[in-house]
């Protein structure tokens, strides 16, 4: 157990635990600042794994966009000044009894397979090789991203948009 | 076993997956369904990674990750477009007391 294994099982526990406060808390504003705490522990696993520009990516696009999104989802579509900011909850008992069920059945079904895993060598910076990879083997997938995002960008603009009464 | 090895990882986005389905299964406000799904979108990820660099097929998984973090980021944008509206027309944003199509 070295310094490498104390330091996965730091992450591993923030991120389990915030996962868990997420989903189980009654408070919405509570889930979204654990999930913040997720995502950090996430970005702190991709490190591990030697995924920098992954990690930083993880930080850029969910701690600074997709969680002010939801954020402002949370604020725009509750009375803040009211205490109704509580979710109800529906079904806790079957969805914990099959939840429980296949989060078992995923981890024994991980265990039991012989996986050909060699653990490479951890790469100095990924970013240069992840730059080469997108703009010669993976280009046409990156502009159909691209167009996906302006698509994305047009469609959510309409939707929200305030229409002229 | 305390060693850390690839299936720590898998067994970590095996909970954080489980967690993500808890939360679309339960909860009522459409926010946290949403929340839910990122979490799902987050254990594919590890996914991803682990077995980019577990698996000796250079970098393509991180590559995917990516990919996926990007489409997280446009789905996050859409929904709550979606469900601004669903509160706009609803003054609620239940899941199941959005029924209209049924009747």
């Amino acid at each position: 157990m070295d310094f490498y294994d104390i330091i996965f099982y730091l992450f591993a526990v923030i991120t389990l635990a915030s996962a868990f406060v997420v989903v189980t808390t009654r408070n919405i504003i509570y889930s979204a600042f654990s999930l913040l705490f997720t995502f950090f522990g996430v970005a702190g696993i991709y490190v591990l794994l030697g995924a920098d520009f992954i990690a930083v990516v993880q930080i850029m696009v969910y701690v600074g966009g997709i969680l002010i999104l939801l954020l402002f989802g949370v604020m725009l579509t509750n009375k803040i000044t009211t205490v109704e900011i509580r979710t109800g909850t529906a079904n806790v008992l079957p969805a914990s009894i099959a939840v429980g069920i296949l989060a078992g059945s995923i981890v024994t079904v991980m265990m039991w397979t012989d996986w050909k895993s060699k653990p490479g060598e951890i790469p100095i910076t990924t970013t240069k090789a992840l730059g080469s990879l997108l703009i010669n083997d993976y280009v046409l997938i990156f502009e159909l991203l691209g167009i996906l995002l302006l698509i994305a960008l047009i469609g959510a603009a309409s939707i929200a948009r305030r229409e002229k009464e | 076993m305390l060693h850390v090895g690839l299936i720590h990882f898998l067994i970590i986005s095996a909970f954080l997956f489980s967690f993500g389905i808890y939360g679309i299964v339960t909860r009522k406000n459409a926010v946290m369904v949403l929340m839910g799904i990122e979490l799902i979108l987050n254990s594919a990820n590890i996914n991803f990674v682990a077995f980019s660099r577990y698996g000796n097929f250079g970098l393509g998984g991180q590559v995917i990750a990516l990919f996926v973090i990007i489409l997280a980021a446009a789905e996050a944008a859409i929904a709550l477009a979606i469900v601004l509206n669903i509160y706009k027309t609803f003054a609620n944003v239940n899941v199941d007391e959005i029924d209209h199509l049924k009747e």
